[in-house]
């Protein structure tokens, strides 16, 4: 499986792949010309809103419309009635007619709203201003009920049933290796604590937004903020159409962190530009987006960890249930994703997982960055650290006597087959962190922390994941890239132009990639799951390496040499230690040209196709492959105010190969302050399912003063399933950040806190000064 | 009923019909289709849509249109020369300065007026002036660096 590079490369070192370039999206946005969802308009077009709900929990008695309706200038009021297919059970994002879960999406509440901002009525109308009027006269009668708003509360069989089920218990896992009962009892020290973390908002930067319009062969078409261009099948599902009538296109997207791998405004577009006929744009509030759109997973998490004398783990028991909210959305995905990392990079003998995902009346949740892993990262990084202290071990010396190998086995059965340097990057992270500094005054104390993680990257590999690229060389030796991605800012797209760069030996600026358009670009799947790379990557190399194959003979000829002795670079062939012999890349185009040589390829790269897990013992290949890193922190925490400052961050992550280094270090310098959000500072605060945090006022997202400077060490093992040996590295660069701090925190106090985020009031709670 | 208003826009003098209740933001993108200036709270928190205004950065969003009368505005469009790059520009092209690039046009602007009031800014003092500015993407820390490598910017 393991892929040589030199396979590709024929042993010639790289001109483009390593190389820290500027990205080819980066001059249009400091110019700041790229054009995001809101930045384009269409002639008519009118302005679309949509009405929530005012109660977590309530039956809808009666919606009033026809005040709204008469209002002059409102073109279209719509509530679920008017809804083709209201309520469709959707496979989001899935390419194949397969898997065992459901998404349950409902594009407008229908005789019950579930949680506070659920959609129940659109408007459009001339003018936002009019939008805004008539839906404060849209009357909706509630009947309120109690609802349930703890996912411990709801799972009892007496609670209140947030949906039409009989259970508020979505789905169950479990992973079953070894005894734990034997594992416990060969145990010296077992540690016991029940973890537990907050609602997360994405808070990307961009709202959600888009314009859809009827083109002038009658396609519903949608310009849209979006990490998945594949919801046109949804789009089309809710209306009953045919999947080729509906066209979606994703311009560059102001950041998504999987708040837009669900629909967001996709259907409501559809279904108010095909009512009215006209172009509709809809973009929301940032209120709106925080009180609507989809959060993090919060979890409570029981952790039982034992190990022997000399730091062996022995076994390890999980409980882990996370709350989905209103809405099933992505939340068994999500929970099968803890489920498998719930061990972390740690070979342990018996292992038992029980993990649950509960329906409540409080704000849905699904995909954030980390999809499920940093949550239990959290767990049993913490765990670790607790065990090394009872034990009298390094936090450094009990991971190194626990860490999975290249081969070694995860407790679902998945033997790891790619490069697994977790020591390494653990050894780096805390070399680099280096000496603890001095305190800066007489009450502040100092701490470092370590902690490790894994995080797939590639999807489910029960779901058959697929991706495609067209690559064409133009007559002039330029480069016509064509491939469905969604650009979301991690240079998603300019990773392509790189690969295509590399094996055609044409300069970057020549290349052009033109992503995400249902009816254009080969569909490419989801920007999701740090698949990206991994998926377009090797599909898109998989297209150039075959153009080149086919201009190879004509070369051959006009050079007169052999093929296999051939370079490309420069826009030119010359051969191997003789540049001189050459010739540009442009005439050998026209003559296979002349000749009639098929000038592109279209490649689809398939990742490994396995069937469903067995959810009684977990047993099974789910991911293609991980991402192992480490964070080392140190702290400083004043014992008067409780205030904690991050003095050192080091981030060491084996990233296979990175593409662009310049692009493969932002991401995890972006990450690591992501995860840094989440130890410190980001909190949706829900009360009885209402929103009290819903600005940048009260959920606090980082600012430049409260980054730390953050050192990376990039490792390239040449040892990923992706492209010239690359890893995934968007989401696995925020998974450990959490657990680090919370480690240094305790190595500062002398006391763990055990819930996210660590606030300066739990902070003085653990010192018993409030 | 509409006000009339005079503005210099990047060098362009505009007479305009605004309504009273109309943000500078909106002018910008809605009315005069400036879309490089960008919309992500309409509340001042977030700095997208940070413009320079009579020379001082401000937070275009809770700027009305009519308060802008007679004033001169620089928005990210107006920085460039015939197509070449403002040397903040520059240095955040080539230091990896840009993600997903919803944060940047405010990002130059407030890093603009830094260098302008403060030529040899410490690291400190970068960090504080673009700290109305979110950025969810980088760290911020390319786009310090960015920022410190303009040339020009002598070290303290």
């Amino acid at each position: 499986m393991k892929k040589d590079p030199k396979d590709q490369l024929s042993n010639y070192e790289y001109q483009f792949i390593g190389k820290p370039v500027p990205r080819h999206d980066a001059w249009d946005k400091v110019f700041g010309r790229t054009k995001y969802a809101d930045d384009f308009d269409m002639p008519g077009m009118l302005f679309g809103k949509v009405l929530r709900s005012s109660y977590p929990a309530a039956k809808i008695l009666s919606i009033d419309t026809s005040g709204a309706e008469k209002m002059p200038g409102v073109a279209a009021v719509l509530t679920a009635k008017d809804v083709p297919n209201n309520e469709t059970v959707t496979r989001f994002g899935q390419t194949h007619q397969v898997g065992g879960f459901e998404g349950l999406y409902r594009v407008l509440a229908d005789k019950k709203v579930r949680f506070m901002g659920e959609a129940v009525a659109l408007v459009a109308a001339e003018t936002e201003e009019i939008a805004e009027e008539a839906l404060a006269r849209i009357k909706v009668e509630y009947e309120q009920l109690p609802g349930v708003f703890d996912p411990l509360e709801a799972m009892n069989p007496d609670a209140y049933q947030v949906g039409e089920g009989d259970s508020n218990i979505i789905c169950n896992y479990q992973v079953r290796k070894g005894d734990v009962k034997e594992g416990f009892s060969r145990s010296h020290v077992v540690v016991e604590n029940t973890y537990r973390v907050p609602f997360v908002e994405h808070a990307f930067l961009e709202p959600e937004s888009g314009i859809a319009w009827i083109d002038d062969s009658e396609i519903i078409t949608i310009r849209v903020s979006t990490q998945v261009i594949e919801h046109f099948r949804d789009v089309a599902d809710v209306l009953g159409i045919p999947h080729n009538k509906v066209r979606v296109i994703a311009p560059m997207v102001g950041g998504g962190f999987g708040s837009k791998e669900d629909i967001t405004v996709e259907t409501f577009l559809a279904l108010l530009t095909w009512k009215t006929g006209k172009p509709v744009k809809m973009t929301w509030t940032r209120e709106g987006s925080i009180i609507s759109s989809s959060k993090r997973h919060p979890y409570v998490m029981k952790y039982k960890t034992g190990a022997t004398r000399d730091g062996k783990l022995m076994a390890m028991e999980a409980q882990l249930i996370s709350d989905a909210g209103a809405h099933v959305y992505l939340s068994p995905w999500v929970l099968l994703y803890s489920t498998v990392d719930a061990t972390g990079p740690y070979d342990i003998p018996n292992v038992k997982v029980d993990s649950y995902t509960v329906l409540t009346n409080n704000t849905f949740t699904s995909a954030n960055r980390g999809f499920g892993a940093p949550q239990v990262c959290f767990a049993y990084e913490s765990q670790m650290d607790e065990l090394a202290r009872r034990l009298s071990l390094s936090p450094l010396e009990i991971r190194k006597r626990n860490y999975l190998r290249k081969g070694d086995a995860l407790a679902t059965g998945r033997v790891l087959e790619y490069g697994v340097e977790t020591e390494k990057t653990a050894i780096k992270a805390l070399e680099a962190l280096g000496e603890p500094s001095m305190p800066s005054s007489p009450t502040e104390k100092i701490g470092q922390g370590l902690a490790s993680g894994m995080m797939s990257y590639g999807r489910m590999t029960f779901l058959h994941d697929t991706s495609r690229s067209y690559v064409g060389i133009e007559l002039d030796g330029s480069v016509t890239v064509r491939c469905g991605v969604q650009d979301i800012g991690g240079g998603q797209a300019s990773s392509l132009a790189s690969i295509a760069a590399e094996i055609l030996g044409v300069p970057m600026e020549e290349i052009k990639v033109f992503i995400g358009d249902t009816a254009l670009t080969p569909i490419a799947g989801t920007t999701t799951a740090t698949r990206m790379l991994y998926m377009s990557g090797n599909a898109t190399l998989k297209a150039a390496t075959e153009v080149k194959k086919s201009l190879l003979p004509k070369a051959a000829e006009m050079l007169e040499a052999s093929p296999e002795d051939l370079v490309f670079r420069d826009k030119k062939v010359f051969v191997r230690g003789a540049p001189a012999r050459a010739i540009p890349l442009a005439d050998v185009v026209k003559a296979c040209a002349a000749d009639g040589v098929q000038l592109y390829n279209v490649a689809q790269f398939n990742a490994p196709f396995r069937e469903l897990i067995d959810f009684k013992t977990g047993q099974g290949q789910v991911f293609p492959d991980f991402t192992f890193g480490s964070h080392a922190v140190e702290v400083a925490v004043d014992t008067e105010t409780g205030k904690v400052r991050v003095l050192k961050l080091v981030a060491c992550y084996d990233v296979g190969q990175a593409i662009n280094p310049l692009s493969a270090e932002g991401q995890i310098e972006g990450g690591a302050l992501y995860g840094l959000g989440y130890a410190l500072t980001e909190e949706v605060i829900l009360d009885k399912g209402i929103t009290l945090t819903p600005s940048f006022s009260e959920y606090l997202v980082p600012t430049s003063v409260d980054a730390p400077h953050v050192k990376t060490i990039m490792l390239e093992s040449r040892d990923g399933a992706g492209p010239f040996g690359a890893k995934g590295i968007g989401e696995p660069s925020c998974n450990s950040i959490a657990p680090a701090v919370a480690n240094a925190v305790a190595n500062a106090i002398g006391a763990r806190i055990l819930d996210l985020p660590l606030t300066p009031e739990k902070i003085l709670r653990s010192l018993q000064k409030l | 009923m509409r006000k009339l208003i005079n503005v210099t826009i990047n060098g362009v003098e505009y007479e305009l019909g605004v309504k009273p209740n109309l943000t500078l933001l909106d002018l910008l993108r809605y009315e005069v289709g400036l879309t490089g200036t960008k919309k992500g709270c309409e509340t001042g928190e977030c700095g997208a849509c940070t413009v320079i205004l009579d020379g001082k950065p401000v937070t275009s969003c809770l700027v009305l249109a009519v308060q802008a009368n007679g004033k001169k505005i620089l928005t990210i469009e107006g920085l460039e020369k015939d197509g070449n790059l403002h040397p903040i520009q520059q240095a955040f092209v080539d230091k990896g300065a840009i993600q997903c690039g919803f944060c940047t046009s405010g990002m130059i602007l407030s890093a603009k007026h830094l260098l302008e009031q403060n030529p040899s800014p410490s690291e400190a003092e970068i960090r504080k002036s673009i700290s109305g500015n979110l950025c969810r993407c980088t760290g911020y820390q390319k786009i310090v660096q960015a920022i410190i490598s303009v040339p020009g910017r002598t070290e303290k």
